[in-house]
Parts: C-alpha cells; sequence; structure tokens
C-alpha cells in the first residue's frame, strides 16, 4: 500500500458499491376467498367434473408412480342417465347396491330425527351427513367383520349400514341412561368396537394416524386385518395427516386413508386448507402413495374404488388414499347457520347432485326399485326413527339418568385413592 | 443379581417384556438398529428383530398416536421419545387420546402403552435437553406418571409400566443413567457399580406403581422428592447433619399420599425438592395435599426447594440445578422456621 507514495498511507479502504436495486412493488398477503358469498349466485364453474366412466382402473398391484394421474381426476361411473359406466362399474350384487340405498336413506333419515330431537330440546347437539351419505355406507360395505374403521363426528353411515342398533345411536345422543357411554360423551362422538368403529374424538385428525398405528399392528401380527382412516378436507391441516401419511408411507401398513373433502370446514371454505391450488388427494403422492379422487355422491364409485384400495391393504401392497369430492348440504352442526357464509342455494347447485337420487335413479333404470318404492321407503324410515327415538326417549333425554357414579369409573383400569375420595366427596 | 447402570436396567426391562409378551414392541427415534441415543434399546432389535423392534420417523406425535392406534389393536407399545423435551408435539396425542380412550370409549378401547423420555438438568443441556415436564402430565386424567431413581427401581417399575393396562409416562433422569449424582458437579462421577441399588435382578420382577420407597428413615423433617433430587437431599442432609427423612415418591400419579403423610405427621416439617420450575410445578400439589392432611401436625410452614421459574439455562447450570448447598440451606431454614 502507498508503495508510490503519492497517497495518503493511511487512506481508508472504503469500497462505495453501486446495486442497481430492482424496484418491487409492495407484497400483498393472499388469503383465499370462496368463489361466492351469501348472496351471490353459487358458481362451481370452475370445477371440472369429468363424464362418468372415463378415468381408467389400475390393476391393484399397479406401481403407485403410474397412478399419479388419478389423484387429480375424478373417478365416476354413473352418468347423467344413472347407467353405471367405465372400467370401474365392475359388478356389483345388486342386494348390496339395495342395502347401500336403503341405509344410504335410513341415515339420512336418523339425521332429520336427530335434528328434531335437537330443536326440541331432547339432545344439546347434533351432526347430520346429509349429502355424504354414499361415502360411509359405500366404503363399509367393502369391509370385512374385524377391520377397523377410524372415524370423523361425520361417519354415521358406518354404523348404519351394520345395522347398529340405531336405539343405541340414539341413546348415545341423549346421554341417557342407557347411553353405552355412560352419558361421558358429547352427542355424536360414539363408539362401537365390535362394529369397527374406533371411539370418536373430539380432536380432529388424531384418529388418522390411530388408524396407521392399527395397520402397523396388524401386519406386525400377520393378521389379514385392515383399517380405514377417516378424515375431512380442514382437518387434513392438523399435523397428525402428515403424522399418518408420513408412517403410512415408511411402514406401508394395511390402511385406506379417505379424505372427505365436503368443500367446508365449519364457515371455512376448502382453499383455507389449502385446497385451492391442489387436490387433497395429491398430498399423497409426495408420500409415494397411491391416491385416487373420486365422485363422492356417486355410490357405485365408492363402493368399487373403496374395494380396490382394501383389496391393495389385503394383499399387502400398501396404503392407499381417497379424496372423496362431495358437498356438505347440511349444517356444519346444530350450533351452525351456513347461511350466514355460503350462498342458501349453493347446495342444490352441487355439480355432482345427490348421492342417494343418483343411486336410486340408477336402481330404476335398472327395473331393481322404482318412484312408489322409495316413497315407501322414506316413509318407513321415517317411522323407524320416530318410533326408535320414542323407544330411547324413554331411557330419558338430555342426560336423564346417566348416573354419577359413572363419572369416577373407566379414568383408569382401577380406581386409584384419589379418585375414590372425590367419588365419595360428591355422595355417590 | 447382576450390576445394572440404570440404562442397562431399563434395557433389561424391555428385554424381559419383549420376550415374555409378544404383544410388547418398541420403538422410537434412533431406537432400533442403532440402539438408541443413550443405547437404552442396544442390542434389542438384533436380538427381537425389526417387526417388535423398530425406528421410527422424527415425528413425535407420529409415534405416540402410532402406539395408541398399535394399543387399540391390542398390542403393548413401549415408544420413547427422545428427549422430554421434546415430547410436546406428542402432547395432544398423550392427553386428548392416550389418557380418554379408556373413559370416553366406556373401556372399549384402552391405550395400554408407555411413553419412556429421558427427563432434567444436571448436565449442561440447556434450554431443550434439561426439562422435567412431569407436571404437565399429572394434571391430566387417565394417565400415570412415574419417575424413577434408582436402577433397581427403573426396571421394576418399567416392567410394571408395560404390563399395567393404563397409559403410562415414563420419565427417566437421564443425569442418573450412568450413576447416582449428588449435586456436586465437581467431584468425580459416580458410577452404579457397587450401589445397593444397583443390584438388579436379570428376570422378571416388578415394583408396585403409587407406592413411594422410603430413602432414609428420620425425625427431623420429611423431604418429599423423586428423581435426582433424591441423591441431591441425601447430600443435604449428610452435609448438614439434619436428621430428615426422604421420601422417593417414584410414581407421581396416584400418588402415595400416605406415605408422605404418616412421615410428616411423624416429623411436623416438610420440604418439596425437584428440578422442575417453581410456579404450578408438581410440588404445589404436594404442598396442598399434605397441607390438607397433615396441618395441625405442621410446625412449620411447607418449603419448595424447585427449579426457578425461567427456562433452564446453559451457563448457569449450577444456580439453576437446586444443588446440596441450596437445599441444604432451606432445611437448615426450615428446621428454624416455626409456625
Amino acid at each position: 500500500m502507498g508503495a508510490g507514495g503519492e497517497e495518503s498511507s493511511f487512506s481508508l479502504c472504503v469500497f462505495v458499491w453501486e446495486v442497481a436495486v430492482p424496484e418491487y412493488s409492495p407484497l400483498t398477503f393472499r388469503v383465499p376467498e370462496p368463489p361466492v358469498r351469501p348472496g351471490g349466485e353459487p358458481d362451481f364453474s370452475k370445477f371440472d367434473v369429468p363424464k362418468a366412466g372415463t378415468v381408467r382402473r389400475p390393476e391393484v398391484d399397479s406401481d403407485p408412480d403410474d397412478m399419479k394421474d388419478l389423484a387429480t381426476s375424478l373417478i365416476r361411473v354413473l352418468n347423467r342417465n344413472a347407467e353405471a359406466v367405465g372400467p370401474w362399474a365392475g359388478d356389483i350384487d345388486t342386494d348390496l347396491l339395495l342395502h347401500g340405498l336403503r341405509s344410504m336413506m335410513r341415515t339420512r333419515s336418523f339425521d332429520e330425527r336427530m335434528m328434531t330431537l335437537q330443536r326440541q330440546g331432547k339432545t344439546s347437539f347434533y351432526m347430520k351427513c346429509t349429502g355424504e351419505e354414499a361415502i360411509a355406507v359405500g366404503q363399509q360395505l367393502a369391509l370385512l367383520p374385524g377391520d377397523m374403521n377410524f372415524p370423523t363426528y361425520r361417519q354415521q353411515g358406518l354404523l348404519i349400514c351394520q345395522d347398529y342398533p340405531i336405539v343405541d345411536m340414539i341413546c348415545q345422543i341423549l346421554s341417557n341412561e342407557r347411553d353405552p357411554l355412560h352419558g361421558r360423551q358429547l352427542p355424536v362422538l360414539y363408539s362401537a368396537r365390535e362394529y369397527g368403529f374406533f371411539t370418536i374424538s373430539g380432536n380432529l385428525g388424531t384418529q388418522y394416524i390411530h388408524a396407521v398405528g392399527w395397520a402397523m399392528a396388524s401386519a406386525i401380527k400377520g393378521d389379514t386385518k385392515i383399517a380405514t382412516g377417516w378424515i375431512g378436507d380442514g382437518s387434513t391441516a392438523e399435523n397428525d395427516f402428515h403424522a399418518a401419511l408420513v408412517n403410512a408411507s415408511v411402514y406401508q401398513p394395511p390402511v385406506v386413508l379417505n379424505i372427505v373433502n365436503n368443500q367446508w370446514a365449519i364457515s371455512s371454505y376448502q382453499g383455507i386448507a389449502g385446497g385451492d391450488l391442489a387436490t387433497f388427494a395429491e398430498r399423497a403422492l409426495g408420500y409415494g402413495i397411491p391416491s385416487l379422487r373420486v365422485d363422492g355422491n356417486d355410490f357405485i364409485a365408492v363402493h368399487q374404488v373403496s374395494k380396490w384400495a382394501i383389496e391393495r391393504a389385503r394383499r399387502n401392497l400398501g396404503p392407499t388414499l381417497i379424496e372423496w369430492v362431495t358437498y356438505r348440504v347440511a349444517p356444519h352442526s346444530t350450533s351452525d347457520d351456513p347461511s350466514k357464509y355460503r350462498p342458501r342455494e349453493e347446495s342444490a347447485a352441487w355439480p355432482l347432485g345427490d348421492p342417494i337420487l343418483r343411486l336410486k335413479n340408477h336402481l330404476i333404470q335398472r327395473g331393481l326399485w322404482s318412484e312408489e318404492r322409495h316413497k315407501q321407503a322414506e316413509a318407513e324410515f321415517d317411522e323407524e326413527m320416530r318410533l326408535t327415538a320414542k323407544e330411547a326417549e324413554r331411557y330419558g333425554v338430555m342426560g336423564e339418568g346417566a348416573s354419577d357414579r359413572d363419572i369416577f369409573e373407566d379414568v383408569y383400569k382401577d380406581m386409584p385413592p384419589h379418585l375414590s375420595k372425590q367419588r365419595q366427596e360428591l355422595g355417590v | 443379581m447382576a450390576q445394572m447402570s440404570m440404562i442397562e436396567a431399563i434395557r433389561s426391562a424391555m428385554d424381559v417384556m419383549l420376550g415374555r409378551d409378544e404383544n410388547v414392541v418398541v420403538f422410537g427415534e434412533d431406537v432400533g438398529y442403532f440402539g438408541g441415543v443413550f443405547r437404552c434399546t442396544a442390542g434389542l432389535q438384533e436380538k427381537y428383530g425389526p417387526t417388535r423392534v423398530f425406528d421410527s420417523p422424527i415425528n413425535e406425535s407420529g409415534i405416540v398416536g402410532a402406539g395408541i392406534g398399535m394399543a387399540a389393536y391390542g398390542l403393548r407399545p413401549c415408544v420413547e421419545v427422545q428427549f422430554a423435551d421434546y415430547i410436546y408435539p406428542a402432547y395432544d396425542q398423550i392427553v386428548s387420546e392416550a389418557a380418554r380412550l379408556r373413559y370416553r370409549s366406556a373401556g372399549q378401547f384402552t391405550a395400554s402403552m408407555t411413553i419412556r423420555s429421558p427427563c432434567g438438568g444436571g448436565i449442561f443441556g440447556g434450554q431443550t435437553h434439561s426439562q422435567s415436564p412431569e407436571a404437565l402430565f399429572t394434571h391430566v386424567s387417565g394417565l400415570k406418571t412415574i419417575v424413577p431413581s434408582t436402577p433397581y427401581d427403573a426396571k421394576g417399575l418399567l416392567i410394571s409400566a408395560i404390563e399395567d393396562d393404563d397409559p403410562v409416562v415414563f420419565l427417566e433422569p437421564k443425569r442418573l443413567y450412568n450413576g447416582p449424582f449428588d449435586g456436586h458437579p465437581d467431584r468425580p462421577a459416580q458410577s452404579w457399580a457397587g450401589h445397593p441399588q444397583g443390584d438388579v435382578p436379570e428376570d422378571h420382577y416388578t415394583v408396585p406403581i403409587g407406592k413411594a420407597r422410603l430413602v432414609r428413615d428420620g425425625f427431623d423433617a420429611t423431604i418429599v422428592t423423586y428423581g435426582t433430587m433424591c441423591f441431591v437431599a441425601e447430600a443435604a442432609v449428610s452435609e448438614t447433619g439434619i436428621d430428615a427423612e426422604i421420601i422417593d415418591l417414584r410414581t407421581l400419579l396416584p400418588l402415595d399420599i400416605d406415605t408422605i403423610a404418616n412421615s410428616v405427621r411423624k416429623t411436623g416439617r416438610c420440604m418439596i425438592l425437584h428440578e422442575a420450575t417453581r410456579t404450578s410445578g408438581f410440588g404445589a400439589e404436594l404442598s396442598a395435599q399434605i397441607q390438607e392432611e397433615c396441618f395441625y401436625n405442621l410446625e412449620a410452614p411447607i418449603v419448595r426447594v424447585t427449579g426457578w421459574d425461567t427456562p433452564y439455562p446453559h451457563a448457569q447450570e449450577w444456580q439453576y440445578f437446586p444443588g446440596p448447598e441450596r437445599v441444604g440451606r432451606e432445611l437448615t431454614n426450615l428446621m428454624e422456621a416455626a409456625s
């Protein structure tokens, strides 16, 4: 430095780096909004509905790498004329179809009656599954005894199609003296081990990883039973969704992972769960899990795709994820008013229609059912539910008859001293 | 009988149970091939195969959640969370699911599982390798919470936990893994070899859940403690010469209140000692119960010696950790205090 002696030997080397700072406009924050709000015209123009029968059906032992297209398409079987068409139509026993239709109808009648009970003040709370009946019923009828469902609160069809005693369901909803859960649980959070129906939790998404763990256990023991996990579109955002998928990916247990995309999580449309930039089915692809996207209002598609995934699981070919595309017709719960956040007419405009109507029309078209029989069945199921509700009410309504001693039982297998003491304190 | 460290005793418990009950499975992060970051599962995968002992993805909620699903099927999972400081992602699964399964299903489904996790400080573990989160579990109805302090108890209690039909949170003071620790970091490390509680039967035995252990008989005061603090209490007693009775709770919930109350009725003075932070720590529950049970026998206010109400620091390890000097000072104060 300063070798020439001309520069000051103490000159500070300051680099003034002339950077051309590009001009950026201010950032904007994205908050997804549904296409329409109350007062607007329902708009499903961006919802792509491929024709029934156009999506291919791979062999169950196909490489997951070769099925990626199925996560973005939409498997449909029943066409506009109510005919079952395409590679997924297969052949379903007509008794099963009739049982499926009746079970969906009974589920709807049940929901209506329970809504009435809630409005009459006989129970505190209820949740309908109107419009989603095909999914639970269609899949359950593809399962075998001993398989275990890990349901959410909107799969009552799993029980109803197995002829689980309706009176017990209602007693649970009424929290009365015959409530199988002794008045401890909020209405609709059923538990029915003998019917392959895992105890429902109020905490969302938790049971998805339980299904995977249960399936891992079945594989560890060399069993042939499989598990099914259930989750809604909104709850896929929960951490346990990832926990389930990563474990299902790693251990390849026999599990069918269902996502019921009914477009709504209470008031949040599915875009708030990240559903507007990718399908929910696509989530599985990053885990190497085969994934199918299916018309959830098409009973035959539901049943056939379920059978396919169940077969994969049972043949030790690993997990499958299925996104069932449907629409939550009913309010989220009896505490909800959807007209505050979505157009009243939106459910009527839903392009995939109504699952009961679609199967009904298919069966009529095949000469297996008629308008008259349908009306008769409707009346019969409404009456069944009315009478069964009456029967259940005899055991008490709104918590009548639930024993106070039961507060302290089953916290542990054996009651520890501090609980015995507290029970004495309550004087029971 | 064999001489075992706490690590070997814990490993032996799992070994015994894997051998006895084919429904027992062991998994967690680095638990399988490698044998655990603390060697607690070393050799088990080789012995029982990867379907019984295996590595899991780094997802604590998944470890506990999958364990719950397995327990619902009928297995007896014994899962590991690498550090108690990392158990929080699994908290929802532990509190909302494992603890409630039996209750909410009226006994249809149960979570017979054990969640093992190394806890406690005194190892320069800083904020995320030193915590004592036991109060977060004792507050949850449906859980049993265990903290062993010796190899003998660790094995017997872990076998009891795995055999228990209720979910058990099993917190292992990692400071005690290789030897007892009395809170004098300047003195040479001790090993379990030669320690009477390091004598551990090689086969099956149990230590009952819900029963405290009398560490030291005494007449002047009662020290109610657990984990590493049992040894700190012993050191403080020997350094002060105060004839204190020391009770190692072993099980925090269900609590052996009778053993504690009988002791406090005898001594009239009580110190509660734990590493965990003070406010709403388990000591608060102990203090409340002892006050309720022994009010008329107390000669002085119950004193709590605990970690400070701060995150666990790194450099200030020995100002944070309640060592024998602080315990001894508080014990002396307790003897001088009058109600």
